[in-house]
């Protein structure tokens, strides 16, 4: 072994950049939230014990209080909210890949010189605030809204439909809001597609349906995946949606996180709150990821 | 060039009795303004190896791509085997096509690609499971099943590709360049076996290739196609030694060509006369020609001899000065200049090592050669 190979080089160095960006960025503020979340909540400025404390004659102990994760075990409350998050979370990606995946396949089919415009729509209503287009569902949604004078006007229904602040409107804001993250994947997935695969499986005694389902979609399904992963993570933990479109009813996640973070002001609870949060949602996909490696490693 | 099939160059190739399995009448492809494919009119009998030659752009992955359903023609009708197929769909076609990159499908290992189009047809598991084991040993990858596409070779991944495309025994094979993405030594190799397979099976194949050595060596016929229309239908030897146009002559091989007229005709020989030549030019052609007529007379580098005098009293005679040399090995070729500042072009294969007295730059030549290895082009 030469001197040389120990030292680090380019390749070291390039690879750092990203580890580095990873652990200030995402490793240090997680322990950050994780200590929070083992210390004790006390009414003072931050509004927790420090977990290191210094008792005595330069004696320093350290108290691990897991008080907060068992209430969050114990009381029914917070499972409860994350089956109504899973749920949301659930619906609001089936219904974003429902209704991207005809977008994304319809762009990607569409003749080259309408791509680019069509893409730019999807990609449009990003160029307003995230806030203003959620008050502006608020404006269509509600009682005398915009949505209900439609079909008011059409007497399609006698008296107007309660939509805002019922899971309904959340699941319209969510899927909404999430639509482009499932479609611009999807439409990269599906735009590399070789379309000679398809005049294949026609040869091979496909009708277009079945060509879709045994050819398109298999092969687009990495393009699914992280078009949902790109929706389910984010929705997980969403606040603002379903604060303003959801009602005293709608249980989530984030909203118990809000309410624990601003309006108890017990930053240990709710930061233990975030640190399972994230637990839950990082472990299936890091198993997921195993096992689909595994599968591919049983393939080769 | 070689042919792996034996037909005597006089004689015309016969068509079978009865239905030709392809029918193809009057089929014209328009892609706006422009013709791919113009009145073309064909027919293909059982058992051939047809192939469709020509350069790139001149229609014949068109017509292909129309005999596999995935183009409809603009007019004109197709028949398979009798059926109408003009519109029917691919995945009704009783045809299979080896794609040119192949297509395979990405996802699926070797025996699932080769197993699609019988699960299309609903094959029982255990027909489908011995019909894939007898492609697999056909194209001699049995060892291969289970791997993916991109675990395979070049030369691998074509042989599923033709596993596949034959599984559903297909009254009809369309393969567009099957050998274009092999390299010499492998392509080589590969036309002998396609042509064994073609044989043993007995399925009509059609062919798309530009490359003119592939479509010699494999084809019981070829047809050279050439801006959307088709030049010649012929055997390969045929169509080499007996080229109907200037392009068929010129695009298969190489070619000397003579401008000339007709001086008279008597039985079967022509008498043309031609400025570049030393001599008149006597030509074996059984057409009736009218004296006075302009034609080409199209002579192969390799028909012509090195005469020690002229004889003006003998005719096919040329004299020049040889002003290069390419020495190929297996052959020379020379390029001669004619008085008249005409090239043209001869080849001698190099029997002996060190010939005693070796034609050399800027030396003079007299060639010749006779009636029956040249040909008469009227177009």
């Amino acid at each position: 072994m030469s001197l040389k190979s120990t030292l680090p080089t380019a390749r070291h160095l390039i690879i750092a950049v990203p580890w580095f960006w990873l652990a200030l960025f995402f490793l240090l503020p997680f322990l950050f939230v994780l200590k929070i979340s083992l210390s004790e909540p006390v009414l003072a400025q931050p509004p927790y014990f420090d977990l290191i404390r210094e008792i005595e004659d330069g004696f320093v102990t350290i108290v691990l209080n897991f008080s907060n994760y068992q209430l969050l075990l114990e009381d029914s409350l917070y499972f409860k909210a994350l089956l109504g998050s899973l749920k949301i979370a659930g619906i609001s990606t089936l219904c974003c890949l429902l209704i991207g995946y005809p977008m994304a396949y319809a762009i990607a089919r569409s003749p080259a010189h309408w791509r680019l415009p069509l893409l730019m729509l999807i990609i449009l209503p990003f160029w307003t605030s995230f806030l203003i287009r959620i008050y502006a569902w608020i404006g269509i949604l509600k009682g005398n809204g915009l949505l209900n004078g439609v079909l008011l006007w059409l007497g399609i229904i006698d008296t107007p439909l309660e939509i805002l602040h019922t899971p309904v409107a959340v699941y319209i804001g969510v899927v909404y809001n999430y639509l482009p993250f499932v479609v611009l994947p999807l439409y990269a997935t599906l735009i590399r597609l070789d379309t000679t695969l398809l005049e294949a499986a026609a040869d091979l005694g496909c009708r277009p349906w079945k060509q879709f389902m045994l050819i398109t979609l298999p092969l687009s399904l990495p393009g699914v995946f992280a078009g949902a992963m790109l929706v389910f993570i984010p929705v997980m933990g969403e606040f603002v949606i379903p604060d303003l479109l959801g009602g005293p009813d709608t249980l989530m996640l984030g909203k118990l996180m809000w309410t624990e973070f601003f309006s108890n002001k017990d930053w240990p609870l709710a930061s233990s709150l975030a640190a399972l949060l994230l637990v839950a949602l990082i472990v299936p996909f890091v198993l997921l990821r195993h096992f689909e490696r595994r599968a591919e490693e049983a393939a080769t | 060039m070689a042919s792996l099939r034996q037909f005597k160059p006089e004689e015309s190739w016969q068509a079978p009795e009865g239905e030709p399995i392809v029918r193809i009448e009057n089929v014209t492809k328009r892609f706006g303004t422009f013709y791919a494919v113009d009145d073309i009119s064909l027919q293909i009998h059982q058992g051939e190896f047809f192939s469709l030659l020509g350069a790139s752009g001149c229609g014949k992955t068109t017509l292909l791509r129309m005999l596999a359903g995935f183009e409809t023609p603009t007019s004109g009708r197709l028949f398979i085997d009798g059926q109408d197929v003009t519109d029917v769909p691919p995945y009704a076609r009783p045809v299979n096509m080896m794609f040119q990159s192949y297509a395979l499908f990405p996802h699926m290992n070797v025996a699932d690609n080769i197993a699609f189009g019988l699960k299309q047809e609903r094959m029982p598991k255990a027909e489908r499971r011995e019909r894939v084991a007898e492609m697999l040993s056909l194209v001699q990858i049995e060892a291969l099943a289970s791997r993916k596409p991109h675990q395979l070779s070049g030369g691998q991944r074509q042989r599923v590709a033709l596993a596949r495309a034959l599984a559903r025994h297909p009254k009809i094979l369309l393969l567009d360049e099957p050998l274009g993405a092999l390299d010499k030594k492998l392509r080589e190799q590969t036309q002998f076996e396609l042509v064994n397979i073609q044989e043993r099976l007995g399925i009509t194949f059609i062919v798309v290739t530009h490359d003119q050595e592939e479509a010699m060596t494999m084809s019981s016929r070829i047809a050279l196609m050439h801006e959307g229309r088709i030049e010649q239908v012929d055997p390969p030897r045929r169509l080499y030694e007996f080229p109907s146009t200037r392009y068929a002559a010129s695009f298969i091989g190489s070619v000397n060509l003579f401008d000339g007229y007709v001086l008279q005709q008597d039985d079967d020989q022509v008498l043309v006369q031609c400025d570049d030549a030393e001599t008149r030019l006597l030509v074996r052609h059984s057409q009736p020609l009218v004296p006075g007529m302009a034609v080409t007379v199209a002579l192969r580098p390799e028909k012509m001899r090195v005469l020690g005098q002229l004889d003006a009293d003998t005719p096919n005679q040329l004299r020049g000065r040889i002003k290069e040399i390419a020495y190929l090995g297996d052959v020379s070729i020379y390029h001669v200049e004619l008085p008249g500042g005409k090239r043209v072009q001869f080849t001698q294969s190099n029997v002996q090592a060190l010939a005693e007295q070796p034609l050399t730059w800027d030396e003079e030549v007299v060639l010749g050669w006779s009636a029956n290895s040249c040909g008469v082009l009227t177009e």
